[in-house]
């Protein structure tokens, strides 16, 4: 009788662990931030609750507004990029070429290394008079500029370069790894057909690599969402606000600015596209496993 | 560049074979394509070649220099200097790791055992919780849990920075292994429950040993990381127990006057030197984990 009740206790007591983590760090934590987000909480949570006005504060603040719109150019121009280039990647290795071993390990390795360090490469690479500037300048060129990194306007497509530059392998990986489940047949029979080679990729195979295509897009979103580690390492947010970031403005606002009311309305305006993007796909693979 | 005559087509091939050389005749698309690749190579390859000529070069050599030139005298006064500045951190990173891989390893195999197998009442759920989990952003999680952490006393210790990383790592560990198991054929799990074997003996004797391959994967995943963190060892890990990122920043950042490029470079080879060796080393695994880790659900 004991070891009976046993087999059936075992398996829910394996488990207790990761559901009291889902109930009290996921699901009370994204609570207790929502219902923060609705009181005057500064230096300490507080129950003073005032409505929507942190909310309301919170699109008032330039800082914030300025995170939001270089969080849209930044994840534009580096989705597109990374999927972009890492296509490009897989679909040339994919040419049965020499050295293919080397190439992926050249292609992938960045994304080995942390934000911070990827971070701490490029701010030299990219330091005016000292990096890829003052090298160009040493050519001849005495007027050459390349100082996006204190510029107010460019600074943000510097994070792009960096940030492209240590996931772009990653995309070029799984690309590879989809390209490779591609049937030989079709290209042998578009080549009998005499379809040139860019029309297969782009017209039949790039349409069959769907599922991985939305795996990397919503892998590149959440990193997209995330994005502090470099920031931080680069620009520092600098030069002013120029390169804030959501992530950066609730952190600054939780441990800096003792303000974690409009830190955690942040947040929750954050996690909103998160849900929003994992929903359709969650939808749909729990579609795809009942078929 | 022309895209339009990139023939002939090479026939797909499965991932890590390499394709028996085949003779080719060399045609312009060829040349087009191994262009393409030797500039995006570069690309990658620049800020390493720069970090490690840089981090051999002395100041003066890097204030009257090129960037791109190789260093006239080499020296190992920098990697010196950056060692006796991060090797603290390198320390904290270490302890950091290594119960932060363990525990949400064992955990993640033992979550991944029982809903595969065992399918208790409410896994579902659970399990769409978990996989939310894995993608929401840290900084909705990250106030409260300090605030758990202030109420229990352990905020800024070592148990706390590694219980944060056990929390973020478990659901992608689970989804790892119950995605691995999920492909171990039923009745194997049947047999051994015909034979007398309760929920512990079937994972220690059965599921455990055939599980290597993917603990390989999962260790990879989890040791990078870890050591990677940066936002996590920031909050949580500190003062004295800080991560080799949150020091490394720390020394770069916030060193006033001149700065010690050649040191900076060292110091941030040294903090890449871990993920970078077990990426070289086990290329093909880290691949896998990738994949494994990016497939989630």
């Amino acid at each position: 009788m004991i070891s009976l009740r046993a087999h059936k206790i075992s398996p829910h007591l394996a488990l207790l662990p990761m559901a009291l983590t889902a109930l009290v760090a996921y699901i009370g934590g994204a609570l207790w931030t929502l219902r923060t987000s609705f009181t005057a909480s500064r230096t300490f949570p507080s129950d003073d609750f005032i409505g929507a006005a942190q909310y309301v504060r919170l699109f008032d603040n330039e800082r914030w507004l300025i995170s939001l719109h270089n969080l849209a150019v930044y994840g534009v121009l580096f989705i597109v990029a990374c999927m972009v280039l890492g296509f490009l990647l897989a679909a040339f290795i994919d040419q049965n070429v020499n050295g293919e071993g080397f190439l992926r390990t050249v292609f992938l390795y960045p994304y080995a290394m942390s934000f911070v360090a990827t971070g701490l490469v490029w701010q030299w690479l990219l330091a005016p008079g000292a990096g890829i500037e003052g090298a160009v300048r040493r050519l001849g060129f005495e007027n050459f500029r390349f100082d996006w990194i204190i510029d107010q306007e460019m600074v943000i497509y510097t994070i792009v370069i960096a940030a492209v530059w240590q996931a772009s392998g990653l995309v070029m990986a799984m690309m590879l790894a989809g390209l490779r489940g591609v049937d030989p047949e079709i290209y042998k029979a578009a080549r009998l057909d005499g379809i040139p080679a860019w029309r297969v990729y782009l017209q039949i195979v790039l349409p069959m690599l769907g599922a991985t295509s939305a795996t990397v897009f919503l892998l590149l979103c959440t990193a997209v969402v995330k994005l502090y580690d470099a920031v931080v390492a680069m620009t520092g947010g600098g030069p002013g606000t120029a390169s804030e970031v959501p992530a950066k403005f609730i952190m600054d606002h939780l441990f800096l600015r003792s303000n974690i009311g409009l830190a955690s309305a942040g947040a929750v305006t954050l996690l909103i596209p998160v849900l929003a993007l994992l929903a359709p796909y969650a939808y749909a693979r729990s579609r795809k496993k009942r078929a | 560049m022309s895209h339009t005559t990139l023939q002939p087509i090479a026939p797909a091939m499965s991932f890590d074979t390499a394709p028996a050389a085949r003779r080719k005749r060399f045609k312009p698309a060829r040349i087009g394509i191994y262009a393409f690749l030797f500039s995006a190579a570069l690309y990658f390859l620049l800020p390493l070649y720069v970090m490690i000529i840089t981090s051999f070069k002395s100041m003066d050599e890097i204030r009257s220099g090129n960037v791109f030139a190789l260093p006239m005298f080499a020296t190992v006064a920098p990697w010196k200097h950056a060692w006796s500045q991060v090797s603290g951190g390198f320390w904290n990173s270490v302890a950091i790791t290594v119960p932060s891989t363990i525990i949400p390893i064992l955990v993640g195999a033992i979550n991944g055992y029982a809903l595969s197998f065992w399918r208790p009442r409410g896994a579902n759920v659970l399990f769409g919780v978990l996989l939310a989990g894995a993608f929401i952003p840290v900084q909705v999680m990250i106030y409260p849990l300090v605030w758990m952490m202030a109420h229990a006393g352990v905020f800024g210790s070592l148990p706390a920075i590694v219980l944060v990383h056990v929390i973020f790592g478990m659901p992608i560990m689970t989804l790892l292994f119950r995605n691995y198991y999920a492909a171990v054929p039923h009745e194997l799990f049947q047999a051994a429950r015909v034979d007398g074997g309760g929920f512990w003996r079937i994972f220690l004797q059965v599921m455990l040993p055939m599980s290597l391959p993917i603990v390989v994967v999962a260790a990879i995943m989890q040791v990078t990381g870890v050591w990677n963190d940066y936002i996590l060892g920031l909050v949580f890990a500190g003062r004295d127990n800080a991560p080799m990122t949150v020091q490394l920043n720390n020394v770069i950042n916030t060193t006033t006057g001149t700065r010690l490029y050649n040191v900076n470079m060292a110091a941030t080879i040294l903090t890449a030197a871990l993920p970078l060796a077990i990426y070289f080393i086990s290329g093909r695994w880290f691949v896998r984990g990738i994949a494994a880790g990016a497939v989630k659900g």
